[in-house]
């Protein structure tokens, strides 16, 4: 046992510990505690008062053996009677019971608050802080509720001791951590931002960390703390060592400090004010400066100090990533500590690098580092540093040194351990996708991948090569190759047979030419992996074998055969069975055209994010990919595919939003400022991308709320588009009734949160329309697609488009739009076939002033015959053809399906290829209809 | 930072100070966990492990370990010379302070931690001014036992 020590010794405490560690097994411990625990309980329970002293000796014990491991049940009450106590001792180890035990018995807290609240207004400093220090150390709500007003008070006031500042602040802090909406800062904002003027250092250190999570939340209010924080900084920075007296630290000036410093600016953009700035840059350059000067001390903590700065200005540095000239200085100071003896500042250039990477100003200079940090990866010998140079070749990969980062990943995947295969896989795919030039090097790539870490290959990633290999014809041939090859080896792995079944599948064709992979040897090859395989691989290699009876008539008896046996028709897997089953009476039953068109080669996979992305990102929780390079993947994706699928449809809708006019608009030239996009159409391309021909894509981000224009003549396609959402529409109409389905699609990676939509109909329309849908689910996962169905009813003719609003937070911030939905009264119309002479006596017959609408405009897209028959045709109506006497006018009739009434309409539509102009006539049964349908029609040609 | 551990070389716990909210049940198992993983690495290793969503950052000084787990963003190299300093203010109180210290007079270990960190934050970074709040307790309560005393005869 040590000799007791300085301050009041507790004798008994010491013997109870001697005897706990002179205990020979746990059994002998558990027996001294329980003892002692019975000692307690009979002396707290005991008729005679205890003094304090005693108290607090058995609280102690207590505190002892819960800090042993093992569970306490009583004792609160002796700690909350020695919080009273006017021994300062007594009270510290109440203090401290309380802190370590505390238990949300609400009449316990009661009682602690209480006596909290008397050592708060004692006046004297060392009870003040004993119970600043309960607070922070507990910090719960309640103890948030009972002194959250009062402590900024004292946190501010002229009077208070600076010791009690110092614990009145972080105490703040702790409180804010859990009860942000209790500690209201407002009147005292200034006066806490100017603690960092405060004279004494240790004030300043502790209001700084106040000041920075306080800033962090309300950056506006505290933005004055940058000027004061920069001044601060200056003043440190240039300080000799000697000058801080006690807050130096090995000859380094105040470290804490100033990196907090540093970290408090990092919640700020670049100083606006050029002399802030300016002196700011001067301290990073000193900062820089001194990491080259000979250190004035060999012990680490000096080092470890002045680089604690170093990588704190660093981290500022590409904070603000605006200072070329810092960010390479930066850069090649890291270079440096690259081959650094010590391997923590290896381990922190590595990871500081990281981020350098993803700068403009000082990717390459990052990039020059590429041999020592590939050295990194093969010789460090802690696994937690070669991390961070695996980390490090992914970040500063481009397209000038994929193939080197590539190789020198994958033949580290040889030896790499076992806890970071699963991500430096996907990290290889990901490379091998995002920069393949030629994608025979790609296919080898993920092939390899399969070959040297099988089983750290995800589903995601064989998914993904079989996507592109579908979509890109010229590489199937090699894949086929490759493939069959890497199927030779006498083991293989399960994922390599998955993909070979599938290629093979598909495209075994390319290579049955070369006799030495005839369809035979093909399959006898994928057969013979068949047995050592799981049921899914088994299920798919049924199918790539269901397919090479497609693909090679000659293989089909083997197969059958194969099908037939026992193992296989009577599996006891469901799954097998039934494709045994079916595929076999496929086989045997379907003629050779039906099976041709059944078993056709997959279509190519629509274009989206790439599923080892979502992963990798999954695997890093948000936000450790950032969205631009999330972004920058998706593009490269789309080019590796030919092109997204998503194209045509966003072109559509900004071609119509930049050149959509106004219901209002002249009739006659005054609108020829607006672009005229009279760009001839594809023959092939109808109703979905006519407009897509039209003018330059103008930015889609504005909400489109004359978006469903577009939808007048076609029922479905992408209505809405952002970087977080898309929203898709099909809709189907009979009669006077309809049906719409919306498609919600999350594009982020996120959840969005609280998701509510409502439909509306405003104003009259309530009484024209009756919308009713069910409530979606309140979550969309991110990369996820919710459905909801829309049930439509048209009572009677309307003009005005119901409304969509959607509400959704995202990351946490609330997002609300609305758009209205392409409902339009031509969507009810009933085509009606008509000969030429019923037409006239009908047009005739509609001969007052209002049935007629008309109006004469320009062109706004081509006047391609074909096209306005496409679009005339999506309008609803029946095109007649014969029936006006000149061919180059279309005449169209229709019934509009309301509940309460039809409405006959015709249509006549005069186009002036010349003038470049149309003049369009309806006459309609109701008035109201002519109009409408006028005005939604004059806008789509 | 997160939460302060101390441990010996055996694994056994000296010292835990949690600065975010756990139940009883997740300490436990938090602890569990990372005394196995930091004594399973080797001398010469970093001192800087990701762990969860976190980062540890660990020293030993002889047979303890002392071992803090710090938010993402945090300097790494700063929180070692936090527990250095955390070190030295042991060793200068308990004069070259070893592990029995801490075991025997855990209270005092926990109060002067207290006042050099609160709530996860450095409070007071000088050795001085830690040590004369700490002495200037123990001289109050020598006062008052002298005055109790002087009472009570």
């Amino acid at each position: 046992m040590p000799a007791v020590s300085k301050g009041d010794g507790m004798r008994g405490l010491a013997v109870f510990i001697s005897d706990i560690r002179n205990c020979k097994s746990k059994e002998a411990e558990i027996k001294r505690i329980n003892k002692e625990l019975a000692n307690i309980r009979s002396k707290f329970k005991g008729d005679k008062a205890l003094d304090g002293y005693s108290k607090k000796k058995y609280v102690c014990k207590l505190l002892f053996i819960f800090l042993l491991g093992h569970d306490i049940d009583f004792g609160h009450m002796e700690a909350v009677n020695l919080l009273s106590s006017n021994k300062y001792t007594e009270k510290q180890i109440g203090y401290l019971f309380i802190s370590v035990l505390v238990n949300s018995n609400s009449e316990l807290i009661r009682l602690i608050n209480n006596a909290i609240k008397n050592d708060l207004s004692s006046r004297n400093p060392t009870f003040m802080c004993l119970a600043l220090h309960c607070i922070a150390n507990v910090g719960s709500r309640e103890m948030a509720e009972a002194f959250a007003s009062e402590i900024p008070r004292i946190l501010v006031a002229g009077d208070t001791m600076d010791s009690v500042k110092q614990s009145a602040a972080l105490c703040l802090l702790r409180l804010y951590k859990t009860s942000p909406d209790l500690v209201l800062m407002g009147e005292w904002t200034s006066r806490v931002v100017h603690l960092l003027n405060d004279q004494h250092m240790g004030v300043v250190t502790a209001a700084i960390s106040l000041i920075t999570c306080l800033s962090q939340k309300n950056p506006d209010e505290f933005k004055t703390c940058v000027s004061l924080a920069v001044s601060r900084l200056s003043r440190i920075v240039s300080s000799a060592s000697t000058d801080l007296q006690d807050y130096t630290y090995y000859f380094v000036p105040a470290p804490w400090l100033s990196c907090k410093l540093l970290r408090l600016l990092q919640c700020y953009p670049p100083p606006e004010d050029g002399a802030v700035k300016g002196r700011l840059v001067e301290c990073l350059e000193t900062i820089l400066n001194k990491a080259q000067e000979p250190p004035k001390s060999k012990k680490v903590q000096h080092s470890n100090a002045k680089n604690a700065i170093l990588f704190e200005a660093i981290s500022l540095i590409i904070h603000y990533d605006s200072e070329p000239n810092l960010l390479v200085r930066a850069c090649n100071q890291l270079g440096q500590f690259l081959q650094h003896r010590e391997t923590n500042l290896r381990y922190l250039a590595l990871e500081s690098m990281c981020t350098l990477a993803s700068s403009e100003f000082s990717h390459e200079a990052v990039k020059t580092h590429i041999e020592t940090v590939i050295n990194a990866l093969k010789t460090e010998r802690d696994v937690s540093v070669r991390q961070r140079a695996a980390d490090l070749l992914y970040a500063m990969c481009d397209r000038s040194n994929a193939k080197q980062i590539v190789a020198e990943m994958l033949s580290y995947l040889e030896t790499a351990d076992y806890s970071i295969r699963e991500e430096m896989v996907l990290k290889v795919a990901i490379l091998a996708e995002k920069y393949a030039v030629d994608y025979s090097w790609y296919v080898d790539t993920i092939l390899n991948l399969i070959r040297i870490a099988g089983d750290y290959v995800s589903e995601e990633v064989w998914y993904r090569v079989i996507q592109i290999v579908i979509n890109r014809d010229d590489v199937q041939g090699y894949a086929a190759k490759t493939v069959f090859e890497a199927l030779q080896a006498p083991a293989c792995h399960e994922n390599m047979v998955k993909v070979g079944g599938y290629i093979l599948g598909e495209f075994g064709n390319l290579i049955a030419g070369d006799p030495r992979s005839s369809p035979l040897v093909q399959f006898n090859l994928l057969h013979s992996k068949f047995h050592l395989c799981s049921v899914p691989t088994r299920a798919l290699l049924l199918s790539a074998y269901i397919k090479f009876i497609n693909l090679f008539p000659e293989t089909k008896a083997t197969i059958q055969e194969v099908l037939r046996c026992d193992s296989q028709i009577r599996n006891s897997d469901v799954e097998l069975q039934q494709r045994a089953v079916e595929y076999l009476k496929l086989s045997s039953i379907a003629s050779t055209d039906v099976l041709a068109t059944v078993l056709e080669e997959m279509p190519p996979f629509p274009e989206r994010e790439s599923s080892i992305l979502a992963k990798l990102k999954k695997k890093k929780g948000p936000g450790a990919i950032s969205v631009t390079e999330l972004e920058d993947s998706k593009r490269e994706g789309g080019e590796l595919n030919g092109g997204s699928d998503r194209g045509p449809d966003t072109a559509a809708m900004s071609a119509s939003n930049a050149s959509t006019p106004s219901p209002s608009a002249d009739l006659l030239g005054i609108r020829s400022a607006a672009p005229i996009n009279a760009a001839p159409a594809g023959a092939g391309s109808l109703l979905v991308d006519v407009f897509s021909e039209a003018g330059p894509a103008a930015p889609s981000t504005a909400v489109n709320d004359d978006g469903f224009l577009r939808f007048v003549c076609k029922n479905n396609g992408v209505l809405f588009e952002n970087q977080l959402l898309q929203i898709g529409i099909k809709s189907e109409y009979r009669q006077n009734l309809g049906r719409m389905y919306l498609f919600y699609g999350n594009k982020t990676s996120v959840q969005f949160a609280s998701f509510t939509t409502n439909v509306s109909c405003p104003g009259e329309l309530q009484l024209n329309l009756n919308v009713q849908t069910k409530q979606v689910e309140p979550l969309v996962e991110g990369g996820a697609q919710i459905q909801q169905v829309l049930n439509i009813e048209c009572l009677t003719d309307f003009s005005d488009a119901p409304l969509l609003n959607i509400k959704f937070r995202y990351g946490g911030a609330l997002q609300n739009l609305t758009l209205k939905l392409p409902v339009t009264i031509n969507k009810f119309f009933q085509p009606t076939e008509m000969a030429s002479h019923d037409f006239f006596q009908r047009w005739k017959q509609l001969s007052q002033p209002q049935q007629e609408a008309q109006k004469i405009f320009k062109a706004n897209h081509s006047m391609d015959t074909e096209v306005l028959k496409a679009k005339l045709l999506g309008l609803g109506t029946a095109l007649l053809d014969n029936v006006d006497p000149n061919p180059e006018n279309f005449v169209c009739a229709g019934v509009i399906q309301t509940k309460s009434q039809q409405v006959g309409c015709l249509l006549r539509l005069e186009p002036n290829a010349q003038a470049q102009m149309y003049r369009l006539t309806l006459r309609c049964s109701k008035d109201s209809v002519s109009q409408r349908l006028c005005e939604l029609l004059a806008q789509q040609f | 930072m997160q939460f302060m551990l101390l441990f010996s070389r055996q694994g056994k716990l000296r010292l835990q100070k949690w600065y975010v909210p756990l139940s009883d049940k997740e300490k436990k198992k938090i602890t569990r966990e990372l005394v196995q993983t930091v004594l399973a690495r080797k001398p010469k290793m970093c001192s800087f492990l990701e762990w969860r969503d976190l980062k540890v950052v660990y020293k030993r000084y002889a047979s303890l370990y002392f071992c803090c787990a710090v938010e993402n963003q945090d300097n790494e190299l700063i929180t070692l010379e936090i527990i250095h300093r955390y070190v030295e203010l042991l060793d200068k109180y308990f004069g070259s302070v070893c592990e029995l210290d801490i075991i025997f007079n855990f209270e005092k270990a926990y109060f002067i931690l207290d006042e050099f960190l609160l709530g996860g934050e450095a409070q007071e970074t000088s050795k001085k001014n830690v040590l004369k709040a700490i002495e200037q307790a123990d001289l109050l309560q020598e006062n008052v036992d002298f005055q109790t005393r002087l009472f009570a005869v």
